[in-house]
């Protein structure tokens, strides 16, 4: 009897929790030093962070917003990033092909902050906003680390022209 | 007494209500969904108000194969779907249109176009596809009835 009440509670439980996952929002843990000195600061320790599925449920973001995104080079791996410029921006980058890029319709432009040990827009390019899988609102974890993320660019890394 | 019940039994039922949602949720992103296409890019293979089955697996497990069908988010417009089919995949040599040449699929991309190649935006325009955009791939068409199809090679 047991056995199938822990059945019908996973049956159920399992496609609710998987939903809740994927419009809400979860809890992911940061690797690497590409956000460096806002995330991972020491190599040490890792942050976790609230991934916020919600807020980019109609692919929202704004300049500033640290996002975690398919990677394009392998979608088996999501990275996290900066939003630097949205579609009709132009961008000075940091060792891309073309000095200036204006971002195409339906993209944006991300960066590390952690300028030259990140693999981020100046590799790959513009990504587009259907590769964009959540917005980093938080770290939750350490405690000692607890805060809100604020949507912050460095004045160097603003965009050259704003589309409106 | 009867006040109670009735909240006892509409919780019961929008907790039901919840569940199923979530279920079906799953089901369609996870397993398979119905798709209605419009447009003229795949035609003669697919044309406007037809209806088809896809499923998610196969992208999913990134096994899909030159010649499949796939719905993918649009690279310059997240909130359309596309209807294409794959024609290369990375490492493949592929002509682009605009601007005029021809390159390699870069990992993680796919090459995608319509089957009606005078009229289709597709990678020939925007370039290969990342693999992150694509949603599912096309099993078969089941509207209209005298139309009914497999669509896998």
């Amino acid at each position: 009897m047991w056995l199938k009440n822990l059945f019908k509670s996973v049956v159920i439980g399992l496609p609710v929790g998987i939903t809740l996952v994927d419009t809400v929002g979860y809890v992911a843990r940061v690797e690497g030093i590409s956000m460096q000195p806002v995330l991972n600061p020491e190599s040490t320790n890792t942050d976790y962070v609230f991934l916020s599925r919600w807020a980019v449920r109609d692919f929202s973001v704004r300049r500033g917003d640290i996002i975690s995104l398919v990677s394009p080079k392998d979608p088996n791996q999501k990275i996290i990033k900066r939003v630097v410029a949205l579609q009709g921006d132009v961008v000075n980058t940091l060792g891309y092909k073309n000095q200036f890029v204006k971002v195409p319709e339906g993209h944006c432009w991300v960066e590390g902050d952690h300028t030259g040990h990140t693999l981020d827009s100046n590799t790959f390019g513009p990504i587009s906003l259907g590769l964009i899988n959540a917005k980093a609102v938080a770290i939750v974890w350490p405690p000692d680390r607890w805060q809100n993320l604020q949507s912050h660019l460095p004045a160097n890394r603003k965009p050259v022209a704003h589309a409106i | 007494m009867t006040i109670l019940r009735t909240i006892g039994k509409t919780c019961g039922f929008l907790g039901y209500a919840f569940q199923y949602a979530c279920v079906t949720h799953c089901t369609f992103e996870y397993v398979g969904d119905f798709v209605m296409c419009s447009g003229p890019s795949m035609e003669p293979t697919l044309e406007t108000n037809n209806i088809l089955v896809t499923e998610h697996i196969t992208p999913r497990l990134q096994m899909l194969r030159r010649g499949d069908i796939v719905i993918a988010r649009c690279p310059t417009n997240p909130k359309q779907n596309i209807c294409k089919r794959v024609t290369a995949l990375p490492g493949d040599k592929v002509k682009r249109n605009f601007p005029r040449k021809s390159q390699y699929v870069p990992v993680g991309h796919v090459w995608l176009e319509g089957d009606n190649s005078s009229n289709s935006a597709d990678s020939r325009v925007y370039g290969p596809v990342p693999y992150g955009l694509v949603r599912s791939r096309v099993l078969c068409r089941v509207w209209p009835l005298d139309k009914v199809a497999s669509l896998t090679e």
